[in-house]
């Protein structure tokens, strides 16, 4: 049996499970259930990771039904898999896996549907990332978006769920008919869905239909990125959903929308921008560095556990975009690495937040001061030293490739704000981890005024059952190892060097020519971006010391301090109302001003 | 003018979307808020229908037609219908929650159920 044949099933299997746990889900015992839905994510992380190792040379291009292209105009509809694609569905399917893991001890009752949408929602994401047709990428992401609606809302007993997923369910929903709208302006154009012969049917035309379909697809994207101002809606979700659900919203769906970016920028659009391409990097990044440094200062604001961890997550999807909007092979094979390593380390640390809830009832920073155990402490304080990138954890390495990238192409100070951003981030997720471990610090301060309250999920138990820190520990165990295989990094630039050629795509996906492996040059390590991530590390943790022990800043450093950001934070924190109006109008503006930007600098 | 008449359907669309946003930002009832979205999904049909026609054409129903008769496009009736069938679930799954919310609060403004800020 060849690779190829394998290619429908990281779909096919999720949903066929999904469909048999529906029917037959309440008639056996939760047991049975977890372990269906363990083993069929689990058996979908090794297709897909099998998947994306055949890919290596050459892209697997499966046309469904064996409809393939009849004289260079597609019939049927086509996977294509590449390394990155497949990656992305891998590390979707682990963590799906620790998450149906955690779920079982965590929950009192892990009804069926739990197991159901879970499944659904993978079997969506694989097929997200592995499709080479438009309308296909939609529905997917439809399917994605449905079944994260119905997840985050799980605990629908509670008002304050249902305020977050009505939320993220309206703003998404809004997202997805801004990709509608700009995929059927593209397919008016050139008549054609399947993303390879949209590009060549394009060649390269430059016009403002084109600049307002990649408006609006991008835009569209960007809502399910959380990409500032169209986040609102991200960390109302995440720190209501369940914890195993935060784990997976946090850990990849968030990162679909940035991979979707990049994979339509690539194909589609980047012949029609070739003129264009600092103006176009200019938008994209700028985007990007807006969402690190407001996701930074709002983490650092932050004393609801899993409310810092979503915010983090907002600063880092800042550093991500800002990598794609590089437009350049290597800084994208640092975002592939960097998701990696970021996926697997925010889950761990939700998979940890989860425990002190369960053991000790709260997510509250300020309310567990000093009652953390010693094992979810440790886990914790290595999630955030990993978080700041240190060695060798996958951020570090994908960090680094993203800043010497944007060394090379002039745009250097990218580096100091992603060193901002994991300062605060990191920052805030050390002071947290050494306030519930040691019980350093006051009772009281700026975190005072966030939101605080999450209901319990379980029922209270002796000690902390071993599904439940097992698979904290081996994600951030496998961010570890990840981080130290060179071998990884290349293979993701070289993939990331074939993933930017869009006319290659094109003749592989139509014609069937198989292009030659692009050899990426080894990555010149200069040796300076070990010490820059020491001291991103030393300072993340002075971060930590310094919101700890502010009573001991001298008075003259700490009134600077207020009121250089405590107007701006008051104000960050008051656009976060939480009604779902305010986030629409800022979904209005962030769209009209990124179409604005487009038509004037993509002209 | 018939720049005007040909993008009518484009017009529209965009008044259409336009309606739906403004309903929602301004909305006081949940329910009145899902229908808003709902609105707002019509405005894609109005842009696929704009997208797919063609002058004079018929329905691209062959059976008794002869090959090579000029049709309107079938495609994007079948995206169309795709988008109807993905909505009409996520519509369903926002009611839902909204008869939630109201069984839980008694009330349907969204500013009665400010639970999260900051």
């Amino acid at each position: 049996m060849t690779a190829s044949a394998w290619t429908p099933a990281p779909v096919a299997l999720p949903l066929l499970a999904a469909a048999a746990v529906a029917l037959f889900g309440h008639k056996v015992p939760r047991f049975v259930r977890t372990v269906i839905a363990f083993a069929t994510s689990a058996f979908t992380a090794i297709v897909t990771a099998g998947l994306a190792w055949a890919s290596l040379g050459d892209p697997i291009v499966y046309w469904f039904g064996d409809w393939a292209p009849r004289g260079q105009i597609p019939l049927g509809v086509c996977f294509v898999v590449d390394p990155i694609g497949a990656g992305l569905a891998a590390l979707a399917s682990v963590l799906v896996t620790a998450a149906v893991t955690f779920a079982d001890r965590y929950f009192d009752d892990v009804q069926a549907v739990f197991h159901v949408l879970m499944l659904a929602f993978l079997g969506a994401i694989a097929g997200f990332c592995l499709t080479g047709d438009l309308f296909n990428l939609f529905v997917f992401f439809e399917l994605m978006s449905a079944a994260a609606f119905a997840l985050c809302g799980y605990k629908s007993r509670e008002p304050g769920p249902l305020q977050g997923a009505i939320n993220f369910g309206v703003t998404n929903t809004i997202g997805g008919f801004l990709v509608l709208d700009g995929l059927t302006l593209l397919y008016g154009r050139t008549g054609a869905l399947n993303l390879a012969q949209i590009a060549r049917t394009l060649g390269g035309a430059h016009d403002g239909l084109v600049i307002a379909a990649f408006a609006l697809i991008t835009c569209g994207f960007f809502v399910k990125a959380a990409v500032v101002p169209l986040h609102f809606w991200l960390p109302d979700a995440h720190a209501v959903a369940p914890t195993p659900v935060s784990v997976v919203f946090s850990g990849v769906m968030v990162e679909c929308g940035v991979y979707a970016v990049a994979r339509l920028y690539a194909t589609v659009f980047a012949p029609s921008f070739a003129g264009f391409v600092p103006h176009a990097r200019g938008l994209i990044i700028g985007a990007g560095v807006i969402t690190a440094l407001v996701g930074g200062v709002m983490c650092l604001a932050q004393r609801h556990l899993k409310r810092l961890l979503a915010f983090s997550t907002v600063a880092h999807v800042g550093v991500m975009v800002s990598g794609i909007g590089l437009l350049d092979a290597r800084a994208f094979g640092g975002v592939a690495t960097y998701v990696l390593g970021h996926g697997l380390v925010k889950s761990s640390l939700f998979l940890t937040a989860g425990m002190y809830l369960h053991r000790l009832r709260s997510v509250d920073e300020l309310e567990l001061r000093g009652r953390g155990g010693a094992l979810p402490g440790a886990l914790f304080l290595a999630g955030g030293l990993a978080l700041a990138g240190a060695p060798p954890f996958g951020t570090f390495g994908g960090e680094s490739e993203i800043e010497a990238a944007a060394d090379s192409l002039g745009y250097g100070w990218l580096g100091i704000v992603f060193t901002i951003a994991a300062i605060l981030t990191a920052g805030a997720v050390l002071r947290a981890a050494m306030r519930i471990s040691f019980g350093w610090g006051p009772s009281d301060g700026e975190e005072d005024r966030g939101e605080r309250s999450e209901e319990t999920e379980t029922r209270p138990g002796p000690g902390l059952p071993l599904a439940m820190w097992v698979p904290a520990a081996v994600l951030l165990a496998l961010a570890f190892v990840l981080g130290t295989l060179t071998g990884l990094d290349r293979a993701l630039r070289e993939s990331a060097l074939r993933f930017q050629d869009s006319s290659a795509y094109a003749a592989r996906v139509l014609d069937g020519v198989v292009s030659a492996v692009p050899s990426a040059e080894p990555s010149a390590d200069d040796g300076s971006s070990l010490p820059r991530s020491l001291l991103v590390v030393v300072l993340s943790c002075a971060t930590a010391f310094a919101a700890l022990f502010r009573e001991r800043i001298p008075a003259g450093v700490r009134k600077l301090a207020v009121a250089l950001l405590g107007g701006a934070l008051r104000r960050l924190r008051a656009l976060q109302s939480g009604h779902v109006g305010d986030y629409v109008t800022w979904l209005v503006l962030g769209v009209a001003c990124f179409g604005a930007l487009s038509a004037l600098l993509l002209r | 003018m018939t720049a005007l008449v040909t993008h009518l359907p484009f017009f529209v669309a965009i008044w259409v979307l336009a309606c739906g946003l403004y309903g929602i930002i301004t909305s006081k009832n949940l329910v009145h808020l899902v229908v808003c979205v709902a609105v707002l999904q019509s405005s894609t049909y109005v842009l696929l229908v704009l997208v797919g026609f063609r002058e004079g054409g018929a329905a691209p129903v062959f059976y008794d037609l002869p090959l090579g008769t000029l049709v309107v496009d079938p495609i994007v009736q079948a995206l169309m219908l795709t988008d109807v069938v993905v909505e009409a679930t996520v519509m369903a799954l926002l009611l839902a929650m909204v008869v939630r919310v109201y069984e839980r609060t008694g009330v349907l403004d969204p500013d009665a159920l400010l639970r999260l800020r900051g």
